[in-house]
């Protein structure tokens, strides 16, 4: 087990390497970031102390071994933009992000699984080829489009609702949240929601499939020979069967809902890390855009982690080499 | 009654279905528009001759000076929306067709490689396979482009760059276990050469399952594309795909002037649908699991 998690971890380190390296060096031969930071109007001497403040005078490989130091010394930079440690500021957009991932996620499933197992229950009803229809277009609808449709339709057109922000938010130890207050959560339902509509379409079939599969099976007919309730049938006997599936699918999507927060963010303005990933890659700030990247993949490695000892936790015929057996 | 071959059987299933065969007659509608755009688009919205700037922000079905009537609207420039998405809708499909065969070639030369050759080849492919998987691809494009730089050659290397892996580990997982079939001892037994046993015998029967996810990712990669489009990473603005026109209409979208963005939308959802569809069912054909 320690050899497995050693091992992972140094994969781990190594695409982190691999992919700072990358974009560190292709972000400088992109642009300089000087050219966008720097008044206009400023002369010449208020220019040359400003690159000399953000280290832009030296050559690149100089600030590459700038940036391994500050790197040793668990520092990931300063911004160039915002002025402040690229890190501190990509935490401080985090909650924003998790919030809406959280929500979205929620809604996926609060809605998704009751359609799905509806869609399943009764493959040849009309309302299940509706129910499945509806999933097929939420599956192919583009994100960032669908976001705009509900902008389009709950902003501009009904009027209902906020198009974009983040509106009032309440401390809770600290950390700011939406959902506590109306404005805010007015805010946070359509960022949620374009969030949810793929994941629950994705939920809708997996569900289905669950469902159609568990329900022919011999302990659900004995179940209703032994004259449960449907409800007791559907809510207990299928619904335990179809939920692993569902939630290792899940678990694994957590990581695609940050990395597509970046387009509802984007479409919403809403504060989270992916705008600022898209803004700083806009402004060539490096050091954020390369910070958010090595967090990104350390989450990556730990979601999968998580997800892989979890299943080996579960499911005895798949524990890992050198596991407790 | 003429012989049952393969391809005969999976053309009689494939027109078995009503909405398998609506949704490929579309995708064929939507491939010629896309190829003779420049005959079917009532007008060249890029040519500053034909457009006129009197004409901007017309609504759906108005009538412009020049009598030329605007069936899905104008944009600010007085651009005619219905042949900026022709025109757009080539250069998504041209992307990620281009992207999508290159990505075959790449993921089927390294698939073969990694089940023929074995030991560390094997090991490192697969590796870097499994490793480029657990990432989502939009946000490995989304960084790569953001150290290539703007332009259509750069988004279809990225596209290339997250979509390989998917044929490498397919063909992988094929190619292991026609390797074992006694045609290839046979081939062996003839004493061909490595790559024409690889190429010429066991690639052609790895093909399905590789063209079921190639129908997949062709979606896929049309979606990226018009998602890092509309994030400003992708196309140029001198040629825009239908998810820069997206883009553009945002802008104009909370002043109620929605056809710019809606319409394009539209078209690329009927274009996505029509190949999930299609690839639904071909994947359900081709599965030996399903078989009736």
């Amino acid at each position: 087990m320690l050899a497995y998690l050693i091992r992972r971890l140094g994969q781990a380190f190594l695409v982190m390497a691999v992919m700072a390296t990358i974009v560190f060096f292709g972000l400088f031969a992109v642009g300089n970031p000087v050219d966008l930071l720097i008044n206009p109007e400023a002369d010449l001497a208020e220019q040359e102390e400003t690159i000399r403040r953000l280290g832009l005078d030296k050559p690149v490989h100089v600030q590459f071994g700038y940036f391994l130091a500050g790197l040793a010394q668990g520092d990931l930079g300063t911004s160039f933009v915002h002025n402040r440690p690229a890190l501190e500021l990509i935490l401080s957009r985090l909650p924003a992000t998790l919030e809406l991932a959280f929500l979205g996620i929620l809604i996926a499933v609060v809605l998704g699984i009751p359609l799905g197992m509806i869609a399943g229950l009764k493959p040849e009803a009309p309302y299940s080829k509706v129910i499945m229809a509806g999933s097929v277009v939420g599956f192919s609808t583009p994100n960032f489009w669908q976001g705009l449709m509900l902008i389009m339709l709950f902003a501009v057109f009904l009027g209902w609702l906020p198009a974009g922000g983040r509106g009032d938010t309440v401390d809770v130890l600290g950390i700011p949240v939406s959902f506590l207050t109306w404005d805010g959560l007015s805010h946070l339902i359509l960022p949620a929601l374009n969030v949810a509509i793929y994941k629950m379409s994705l939920v809708i079939r997996l569900t289905r499939a669950g469902t159609a599969e568990v329900a022919l099976q011999d302990y659900v007919k004995y179940a209703r020979a032994r004259g449960l309730s449907p409800v007791r049938v559907v809510g207990v006997h299928i619904l335990k069967n179809i939920l692993i599936p569902v939630v290792t699918v899940l678990g694994l999507e957590t990581g695609n809902v940050i990395a597509f927060a970046v387009v509802t963010e984007t479409v919403f303005s809403w504060p989270g890390i992916g705008k600022l990933l898209i803004d700083s890659i806009g402004l060539l700030d490096r050091p954020v855009v390369v910070a958010y990247l090595m967090l990104t993949v350390f989450l990556f490695v730990m979601i999968n982690l998580v997800v892989d000892i979890g299943y080996s936790l579960l499911d005895p015929r798949v524990r890992v080499k050198g596991g407790r057996s | 009654m003429t012989a049952d071959t393969p391809l005969r059987r999976f053309v009689a299933d494939f027109l078995a279905s009503p909405l398998a065969v609506i949704a490929g007659l579309g995708l064929l509608a939507i491939a010629l528009t896309a190829l003779f755009a420049g005959i079917i688009a009532p007008q060249n919205p890029y040519d500053l001759a034909q457009i006129d700037i009197l004409d901007g922000s017309l609504t759906p079905g108005t009538e412009g000076f020049g009598g030329f009537t605007y069936w899905l609207g104008s944009d600010e420039q007085g651009r005619d929306m219905l042949s900026a998405m022709i025109y757009g809708l080539r250069i998504s499909l041209m992307v990620s067709f281009i992207a999508v065969t290159s990505a075959v070639a790449v993921g089927m030369v390294l698939g073969l490689m990694a089940a023929a050759r074995g030991g560390w080849v094997e090991t490192l492919i697969m590796r870097i396979v499994d490793i480029q998987l657990s990432f989502p691809a939009l946000l490995v494009a989304l960084l790569l482009l953001a150290s290539l730089g703007k332009g259509v050659d750069k988004v279809i290397i990225a596209l290339i760059l997250v979509q390989w892996a998917y044929f490498a580990r397919t063909v992988r997982a094929a190619a292991l276990v026609e390797i074992r079939k006694d045609y290839v001892t046979a081939a062996r037994a003839a004493a061909l050469p490595q790559w024409r046993i690889l190429f010429g015998h066991v690639l052609p029967n790895v093909m399905p399952p590789v063209l079921v996810i190639a129908t997949v990712q062709i979606a896929n990669a049309i979606a990226i594309e018009a998602s890092l489009s509309f994030l400003g990473v992708g196309v140029p603005i001198t040629e825009p795909s239908l998810g820069l026109l997206i883009a553009n209409g945002f802008d104009y979208l909370l002043s109620g002037r929605y056809w710019i963005s809606f319409y394009p939308g539209v078209a690329l959802l009927v274009t996505l649908v029509c190949i999930n569809v299609v690839g639904d069912h071909v994947r359900d054909i081709l599965n030996p699991r399903m078989q009736r």
